[in-house]
């Protein structure tokens, strides 16, 4: 079991070290660079070239990367060139936002389309879980920029929910509010951007279980229970939904990155100060140890969602673990 | 129980026809008409049958940008005139954006770029997997780790992260078609990881079947084997992967447009048409600019769709 968890943490430290290098050279290979916006449009050549000098854009791509590897072996991931803060708070900040987000969508998910999964499985006939079938459907059609624009609509038509952002205008003003009333502000915001990332997860876990499920009722270990009188609601909530829970938990390492990806479209129509807006941002301004560091941010945490899924995996069934 | 394939070809047809199906040409503005609503055509006028027609928008509060439907007047529709199979002056069956252009229009031809980016992406990832798992799976030992890690890796990858940034490491205008080439590249390159797993696990178990061995023995070679007798036995979960994929890169190219970083604005593609909905004011006041999102969602149910009944066809 240790080797299993030191491979995949190295596993995950490469994927970290590849994908930040990797958005290092990118960043900097595209056209144009910072200092059109640093210094603006209108400034002389040599004004220009010292920026440039100062950010250390006129290095070779190579010995830039040596210069940033070198500092982020040490956790220092430098200085975002537009907003002149160190990156890894800045990002740290954002990255809590996504986590709050996928978080909350991934607890909501589990809690709806896992019991959905093991209810509607394998009974064709009834309504019920035909209903439900429908629904995950319909919810897996609906992929997260889609659902968060029509979430949108729905809540500036009605104007029951804030359609943007994290906190309301005032609150952040209001800081005697009193924790309550803040956690209640921030819960209202969450509403629209975790159902949209929630639904299409929750409708792809309900999915598997229900496969699942349905394959393990028709087991032999679940005909010899039923033959020794184990009422049928019994069987299908525990025995045959443990056995179930393999292929589902295996489906929970890859859901980190389809959560990235979702909470990036949400992040964007929704007005979340998450990771994925931050990037975006970086990107745009050609920001590269920005970049970077968003890059190295969006690869732990795939890492490290895959690497929990994988330990749940190896914790449920122990022939994983020499895979 | 077709109905899922049905669909999806009714939309690929549709995407075929596009410019006769258009109704307007998809970058013409209409100045006297911007976020016009939907509108529908009529058959009945005063109280008898009539050959289709629509009644033309009047702008009667030019700051809310509130039309009325002018009942006095009758613009017939015109059908198969202007090699299109309907239009009418002033007829916006899906309203229009801020520009005044054409939905309807737009969302007919916009589909030829994102289904066809999709498509393009879709060839591309199937071929890179099936080589890798192929390749992996016969020649198996140090070169099926390699590449198996490899792609371990790349399924892993945030992949809109790395999409975002590759697609920024070029210059931000770029013509069409190159826009096109290089999403579609992007997106096989991030998206062969799934097929070659799936292609080595059957290709893998395929090579220790007897007609594996008798094909070696009957002097086939290992690229002979590979294409020739196993990767055949994979087309079927090469075929599922491929409708696994496609509202995948679907999405793809509409969140790359969405932000900006995918085609550019005077194209039409859904993505594009989505950017009239970046701000929460439009998608309240002129809900139809959402449109695209909705057949996003129709094209996506249909892949599901197809899914569900190939997974009863080949009995999974």
């Amino acid at each position: 079991m240790i080797a299993f968890v030191l491979r995949r943490v190295l596993f995950t430290f490469l994927l970290v070290a590849v994908t930040a290098s990797a958005a290092l050279l990118l960043a900097r290979l595209a056209p144009g660079d910072a200092t059109t916006e640093l210094v603006g449009e209108n400034v002389s050549a040599g004004a220009r070239a010292a920026e440039r000098a100062r950010l250390g854009l006129d290095e070779s791509p190579a010995r830039a990367w040596a210069r940033w590897a070198g500092r982020a072996a040490r956790l220092d991931f430098g200085a975002s060139w537009r907003y002149g803060r160190p990156v890894a708070p800045l990002v740290a900040e954002r990255a809590r936002n996504t986590l709050v987000l996928a978080g909350c969508a991934l607890l909501l998910a589990t809690m709806v389309g896992i019991p959905l999964g093991v209810a509607s499985a394998r009974e064709n006939d009834r309504a019920f879980p035909a209903l439900v079938r429908l629904g995950s459907t319909l919810a897996l059609s609906t992929p997260s920029l889609v659902l968060a624009l029509l979430l949108a609509w729905l809540a500036a038509r009605t104007g029951w929910l804030p359609t943007g952002g994290m906190t309301s205008a005032g609150a952040a003003a209001a800081e005697g509010a009193g924790v309550l009333s803040r956690i209640a502000d921030l819960a209202r915001h969450l509403v629209v951007p975790v159902l949209a990332l929630a639904l299409p997860v929750a409708a792809t876990l309900e999915r598997a279980q229900s496969r699942a499920v349905a394959r393990a009722l028709e087991e032999p270990f679940v005909r010899n229970a039923r033959a020794r009188g184990i009422p049928e609601a019994r069987l299908r909530w525990v025995h045959a939904a443990r056995a179930g829970a393999g292929p589902v938990l295996a489906l929970y390492g890859l859901l980190a990155g389809a959560l990235l990806s979702g909470s990036f479209a949400v992040e964007l129509v929704t007005a979340w100060p998450g990771l994925g807006r931050l990037m975006y941002e970086a990107l745009l301004a050609r920001d590269v140890p920005l970049v970077a560091g968003c890059a190295a941010a969006a690869a732990l945490f795939a890492g490290l969602g895959t690497l929990l899924g994988d330990l749940l995996c190896a914790w449920a069934d122990p022939r994983v673990r020499h895979a | 129980m077709r109905s899922g394939r049905a669909l999806l070809l009714a939309v690929a047809l549709a995407a075929a026809v596009s410019p006769w199906l258009a109704v307007h040409p998809p970058a013409r503005q209409h100045r006297d008409a911007l976020f016009a609503p939907p509108m529908r055509p009529h058959v009945i006028a005063a109280g008898g049958l009539h050959a289709p027609f629509v009644h033309p928008l009047r702008l009667v509060d030019p700051l809310a940008r509130r039309y009325e439907a002018d009942r006095a007047r009758h613009v017939p529709l015109r059908f198969f005139s202007e090699g299109r199979l309907v239009t009418a002056d002033g007829w916006f069956p899906l309203g229009t954006d801020a520009l005044g252009r054409d939905v309807w229009s737009r969302l007919v031809t916009g589909a030829r770029l994102s289904l066809g980016i999709a498509l393009l992406a879709c060839l591309g990832a199937l071929a890179i997997g099936a080589v890798v798992g192929g390749v992996a799976g016969v020649a198996g030992g140090l070169v099926d780790g390699a590449l198996m890690r490899l792609s371990e890796m790349v399924l892993v990858l945030p992949a809109l992260y790395i999409l975002l940034i590759l697609r920024a490491s070029l210059p931000l205008v770029l013509p069409d078609l190159t826009v096109f080439l290089f999403v579609a590249g992007a997106l096989a390159l991030v998206g062969w990881p799934s097929v070659a797993r799936v292609v080595r696990a059957v290709v893998a178990r395929e090579a220790s079947l007897d007609y594996a061995a008798a094909a070696v023995a009957a002097g086939a070679g290992r690229g002979r084997l590979l294409f020739k007798h196993l990767l055949p036995a994979a087309r079927p979960a090469i075929g599922t992967q491929a409708l696994l994929l496609a509202p995948a890169f679907i999405l793809a190219e509409a969140t790359l447009s969405y932000v900006g970083l995918g085609f550019m604005p005077p194209a039409a593609s859904w993505g594009t048409m989505l950017q009239e909905a970046a701000s929460v004011r439009a998608i309240a006041d002129y809900p139809w600019v959402l449109v695209p999102a909705l057949a996003i969602a129709a094209v996506v149910f249909a892949v599901n769709l197809a899914l569900g009944e190939r997974g009863e066809a080949i009995g999974r």
